[in-house]
């Protein structure tokens, strides 16, 4: 699969979701595969969901909390702090990428940390942490089992919280039997999960520090929840005597209660399971040990400014959108070139770098079924538009789909022309010869034939047989 | 340095685009509930990779442990509970959790256990270290039938939080689908989780 993907930097060339998803979908096999493996996520999350009465209740409730969450950010980042003092963890603040970097790296360097273990973190993906440190001669091991899949493949997780759903268990195969030794040949998940475990027992053991992400933060605690099904970050962090987590600035619930609510959603939500096997709450450090907490914006402050965009902010990362998204699932999470792919990722990537990801908008089919599934209700296909128009007016949009939307709307505006227009289709279309109408300026009808053209508009139909009553 | 900078310059431009307030809403008495918590909470035990069994007191614990077979075939046993006939380490002398990376087996104490999800709040401060529980190849999680409670919210209002320590809900083994969505249970944690209800 496509080693060109970046690891770093913010390349001027535009990102082409397109491109990406052709070379995808080129294996119609393949691409059928993937969109029934993330489908069958979607309908776990859907059974789960179908058996809790309340879930709208839960999912609006959520939506209100991270707004008013968000709407008092700064105070509940100042309490948290305060209280996670009070408990002995140390907070460290960092403006962007680089400044997380480096204060994660003095932590491990003043301790002379040269073996780091990791847990699932997407910040520290975005921040492209794991190369930083490499760099500087810290060996860094993903323990997550999909996570170090693709640290192995040396790519980026395809999916937020299945980051090796791309892969088949026979390339994991061949992949453990060329890094861990496994049998040539051998691809059953419950022998590979096994050499994992074997082989990441020895990293968790040998560890000098572990890395977490965090889930959720408490204001009025000062404590962290990091989530998971495999007991990674505990391992993680019950072990070496440095614990450091590192949070984007909108993690935040204001109580500790209001848990439950997140908690009931999140697994559910993200793999069709009741709760994450390991939820575990972090209130200061071990007994001997140190906990270091880095709070992050890297852009985060500018899509809070932005009301168009702001409820983007309350998303808890369960990737039930992915799993929905009829283009996700039939394109894979590379054709994204972002940490996050899918609809969240579409809405969030632009914010970064407009000109970069201005495909990611239209990589959709503006149906909506992501934001029928979010738990925290983010209002995704909205915000998909909202960025459509808003890089049109930056003229980030390619000229024809310019073009094409200009004449569209003018159109669609004017009564008169639009009836002249289908009249003047409906009697043309079938007159024209093929090579016309599927010219390369019809981009629509490269994959697809146009449905047979209708004798009468509908508001002739209507017209017709009102007159006819 | 730049770190306190930092923070103040992430804090001026959270407030600088801070919105107005939204209001915080009340949680109403909400979640699921069940006829029966304890029949519920076994089969939510189930339902994620664990196996649950409610023995009427403590006298039958060590009995009922005999009955798993990692139990009876387990060399190093530690025991977070009191009267555990195969416990073999001595906890309160472990200074480095490293010693317990051999451990077959831990018995564990439950605060509380939530009939929805099979998930059973464990304390560090009676599972100290806390490594153990992680390390272990295999664990039973011992609670009283009387700390069920039916959903996530109760759980939230009878716990509390905000002393120092580390705190978790555990529910089953450790478990993985990340090659191809296959359910393989035992991925870093323990192979096998049970939960004993006393009472």
């Amino acid at each position: 699969m496509s080693a060109e993907l970046e690891l770093k930097g913010t390349a001027p060339r535009p990102w082409l979701h397109k491109e990406k998803a052709e070379a995808f979908v080129a294996d119609e096999q393949r691409m059928h595969w993937h969109d029934q493996a993330v489908w069958f996520v979607r309908q776990k999350r859907d059974r789960m969901a179908s058996q809790v009465p309340e879930w709208e209740e839960l999912r609006n409730l959520a939506a209100r909390i991270k707004a008013h969450t968000i709407s008092r950010l700064p105070d509940y980042l100042e309490e948290f702090e305060a209280n996670a003092r009070q408990l002995g963890a140390v907070v460290h603040w960092a403006r962007d990428a680089e400044e997380h970097n480096r204060i994660v790296h003095g932590l491990l360097a003043e301790r002379g940390v040269t073996r780091l273990v990791k847990s699932k973190s997407m910040l520290t993906e975005e921040c492209h942490l794991n190369p930083y440190l490499e760099e500087r001669g810290i060996e860094v091991v993903d323990t997550d089992l999909g996570e170090r899949i693709v640290q192995f493949r040396r790519e980026p997780p395809s999916h937020i919280v299945m980051p090796a759903i791309h892969l088949k268990k026979e390339e994991i195969g061949e992949l453990f039997h060329e890094k861990l030794g496994t049998e040539a040949g051998a691809s059953d998940p419950k022998y590979l999960t096994e050499a994992a475990r074997q082989h990441l027992r020895e990293k968790f053991l040998a560890a000098q520090a572990g890395l977490t992400g965090v889930n959720f933060a408490i204001a009025e605690t000062g404590g962290i929840v990091v989530c998971t099904n495999e007991g990674n970050a505990d391992l993680g962090t019950a072990l070496p005597k440095l614990h450091i987590a590192c949070m984007g600035v909108e993690k935040l619930v204001p109580r500790a209660k209001d848990l439950g609510v997140f908690l009931r959603l999140l697994a559910r939500s993200a793999t069709g399971q009741p709760i994450t096997t390991y939820t575990s709450h972090y209130h200061g450090p071990r007994p001997g040990a140190e906990l270091h907490v880095v709070i992050v914006d890297h852009g985060r402050s500018k899509i809070l400014a932005r009301e168009e965009y702001r409820r983007s902010l309350s998303c808890i990362r369960c990737g039930a959108c992915m799993n929905t998204c009829p283009v996700y699932r039939r394109s894979g999470g590379h054709s994204y070139g972002t940490t996050v792919a899918g609809p969240i990722g579409s809405v969030l990537a632009p914010h970064a770098n407009s000109q970069k990801h201005a495909s990611l908008p239209f990589a959709s089919s503006l149906c909506g079924s992501c934001s029928d599934v979010c738990p925290v209700k983010i209002d995704l296909h909205h915000q998909l538009l909202t960025w459509r128009a808003e890089l049109a007016r930056l003229q980030l949009v390619p000229l024809g789909k310019r073009v094409a939307s200009r004449v569209g709307g003018w159109v669609l505006a004017r009564t008169w022309a639009y009836r002249s227009f289908s009249k003047l289709a409906r009697w043309l279309l079938p007159l024209l010869p093929r090579a016309l109408v599927y010219s390369r300026f019809n981009r629509w009808g490269l994959q697809r034939e146009l449905p047979p053209l209708p004798a009468r508009s509908f508001r002739e139909e209507w017209r017709a047989r009102r007159g006819g009553e | 340095m730049a770190a306190s900078d930092g923070r103040a310059e992430v804090l001026r431009a959270l407030r600088a685009s801070t919105p107005r307030e939204v209001p915080l809403p009340e949680l109403p008495q909400t979640g699921l509930r069940f006829e029966d918590p304890v029949a519920r909470f076994m089969l939510s035990m189930s339902e994620v990779g664990g196996a649950c069994v409610r023995i009427p007191s403590v006298a039958r614990l060590e009995a009922t442990l005999l009955e798993i077979p990692a139990y009876r075939d387990a060399k190093k046993v530690a025991a977070y509970v009191p009267g555990i006939g195969k416990s073999n380490v001595v906890l309160s002398q472990i200074g480095d959790p490293h010693l317990l990376a051999d451990l077959d087996f831990a018995v564990l104490p439950g605060e509380l256990g939530v009939a929805e999800s099979g998930a059973i709040w464990v304390r560090e401060e009676k599972v100290h270290p806390r490594a153990g529980m992680f390390l272990a190849q295999h664990i039973a999680v011992v609670l009283p039938a009387a700390a069920l409670v039916h959903n996530l919210h109760e759980a939230y209002e009878r716990i509390s939080l905000g002393a120092a320590g580390f705190s978790l809900f555990l529910s089953g083994p450790s478990k993985t689908a990340d090659i191809e969505q296959s359910l393989v249970i035992g991925a870093h944690g323990a192979r096998s989780c049970t939960a004993i209800l006393i009472g």
